[in-house]
């Protein structure tokens, strides 16, 4: 600890005392911003008050978790016990659900990059980036869970609405992370285009689009991972993967299953973030 | 449609005419400039930072547009780009006929050498094809004589921003020929390189003007370059054209008349005399050291 401290003296500490520079003035500490001290207290204080307020409309109850102790024993007993015995339909099912994520991905995907430039600031006139980032806020403002349970009323149930409703919600949320990235540019790159005589199309392919392309790949990879997660509920509502058996294995107290089922969720997710994460690390 | 060359050329190459251009922030960025620039003519541009060099060359290829309602107007090769304060619905066409050289370049990074240069042809091409990046052979090609031309030909498969300022800015002039610009604007082209690459890059501007007779403004923040390339030199002073004539009456002693405590700012200690001793040992008139063996190599 005292090497450290030595070794990050500045140079000048060596022929003048700390606080005490060669040419003899004093340096004091600046002055304390009350202000901004205030400004400090303050910002707990909300912050504590937002935590009490919360506390009844959130039903906390932590004496609980003390009290009913033997049982939540009982119940991760019945986990430690995994039954794999019907693997093949769980792999299948987790196989769908990954599908699901990939379609619905890729949908996104090819619709956020227009829709994710027409919201963007430097590029669209205001009167079209406003109203299309209205449309991106409301498809992100709805959950995935919602528009899947709309999307099975209107195509039925199975895979196929869980395609449409992470497509719709990944749409919001990629829109968003595009533009932002598209606003980041640097513009001389663009305006050198503009320069030669290019329209506006070919100033966004030649002059914003290989800037950001790293960056959107990134998103769309990092969308794809949280996507599979998205999806392994989807089932619940009926909309495709292996949320349903997981849902009605939970409901039937099949604590085994379950916890093969979550195993395998566990598993998969897992590998896919590694795959992307290194997919994403060469991108960039 | 390229308005097309029909063998006649037209009266002048670039003519300003009264343009004032005010920012919100900043003020008057122009006042009442008139300036006309002659087909074939290399014309420097000096003035301290700030004294509106930039804004005229980025008004006139219509990236930027004058104040409404004072009567501005510029024509580019006989045709206009804007008048008072709204760009000609053609001004793109225009733009495709006149090369900027940035200070800071502007190519896209990630994009080879090679593809920036073909972007040059975008305001030719089809628009559609332009889109799609699909480049015929033949414009291929010019491209890769371009890159020769200014000597980057051996480095065009590599991005662009993996290379020197210097090399950027010779590409910057390579994507200007592949745009078959009949005038190249310089906005301060050497303002961010090393004296060796400056010269480099003064030389290929120097080059094209004598050897294509593209017609080329540049903008310098140093008068020993106006003095060394350009015959004729344009002075700007908080907007306004204080000097427009032959570069040798560019003394010392005139500019601190000029410019006042500002000439500082152009006659950088050291960098002037440098500046003489090369354009005095160069046998060429006015200073134009460019060699075509210079440019080659």
């Amino acid at each position: 600890m005292v090497d450290l401290d030595q070794g990050r003296q500045p140079v000048p500490a060596t022929h003048s005392s700390p606080g005490r520079p060669a040419d003899g003035t004093e340096v004091g500490l600046p002055p304390r911003d009350l202000k901004q001290s205030w400004g400090t207290v303050i910002l707990w204080a909300v912050v504590l008050g937002l935590l009490v307020w919360s506390w009844e409309g959130a039903d906390m109850r932590p004496e609980e978790l003390v009290a009913n102790s033997a049982n939540m024993a009982r119940y991760l007993q019945g986990f430690l016990q995994p039954d794999f015995y019907d693997w093949p339909i769980y792999l299948e099912e987790m196989i769908i659900t990954v599908q699901i994520a990939i379609w619905g991905t890729a949908l996104a995907v090819l619709c956020a990059i227009p829709l994710g430039i027409l919201s963007s600031e430097n590029i669209a006139p205001w009167w079209i980036y406003h109203p299309v980032r209205r449309l991106m806020d409301a498809f992100r403002a709805i959950n995935e869970m919602v528009f899947a349970m709309l999307f099975v009323v209107a195509v039925g149930l199975g895979p196929f609405a869980g395609v449409l409703a992470l497509w719709i919600h990944t749409t919001g949320i990629l829109a968003k992370l595009f533009s932002e990235a598209v606003e980041a540019v640097d513009p001389r790159p663009v305006e050198g285009i503009k320069a030669v005589g290019a329209n506006w199309n070919q100033e966004v392919i030649f002059g914003v689009v290989p800037q950001v392309l790293p960056l959107w790949i990134s998103y769309s990879l990092y969308r794809f991972e949280s996507n599979v997660r998205s999806a392994t509920v989807l089932g619940i509502v009926g909309a495709g993967g292996i949320g349903q058996i997981l849902y009605e294995s939970i409901r039937g107290f099949y604590y085994g299953e379950t916890a093969a089922l979550l195993l395998i969720v566990i598993v998969s997710v897992t590998l896919l973030d590694i795959l992307s994460q290194r997919l994403r690390k060469m991108v960039i | 449609m390229t308005p097309s060359q029909n063998g006649v050329r037209p009266m002048a190459a670039i003519t300003v005419r009264n343009l004032s251009k005010t920012f919100s922030r900043r003020g008057k960025a122009l006042d009442d400039v008139s300036l006309v620039v002659q087909p074939g003519e290399m014309v420097g541009m000096i003035g301290a930072s700030g004294s509106g060099k930039s804004t005229l060359i980025r008004h006139i290829s219509g990236l930027l547009v004058a104040d409404r309602g004072t009567g501005g107007q510029i024509e580019v090769l006989g045709t206009p780009v804007q008048q008072g304060g709204s760009l000609n619905a053609g001004a793109r066409f225009t733009r495709a006929r006149v090369g900027v050289v940035f200070q800071q370049f502007n190519l896209v990074g990630r994009l080879s050498l090679l593809t920036n240069v073909l972007l040059g042809a975008l305001g030719r091409i089809p628009s559609w094809r332009g889109s799609l990046g699909w480049f015929t052979r033949a414009e291929k090609l010019a491209a890769m004589q371009a890159l020769h031309q200014v000597g980057m030909a051996d480095f065009a498969t590599q991005r662009a921003s993996t290379l020197s300022g210097g090399q950027q800015q010779r590409a910057a002039i390579a994507r200007a020929l592949v745009q078959q610009a009949e005038i190249v604007l310089a906005d301060e082209p050497i303002a961010s390189l090393d004296p060796k690459s400056a010269r480099r890059v003064m030389e290929i501007l120097a080059h094209i003007n004598r050897e294509f007779r593209i017609t080329v403004v540049v903008s310098l923040h140093q008068v020993d370059y106006a003095f060394a390339y350009c015959p004729r030199t344009v002075a700007l002073r908080d907007g306004r054209i204080v000097y427009d004539g032959p570069s040798t009456a560019l003394t010392p002693k005139f500019l601190t008349d000029l410019y006042g405590a500002q000439s500082e700012e152009l006659i950088l200690p050291g960098a002037y005399g440098q500046g003489r001793d090369e354009a005095a040992a160069e046998p060429a008139p006015i200073g134009r050291p460019a060699t075509a063996t210079a440019i080659a190599g």
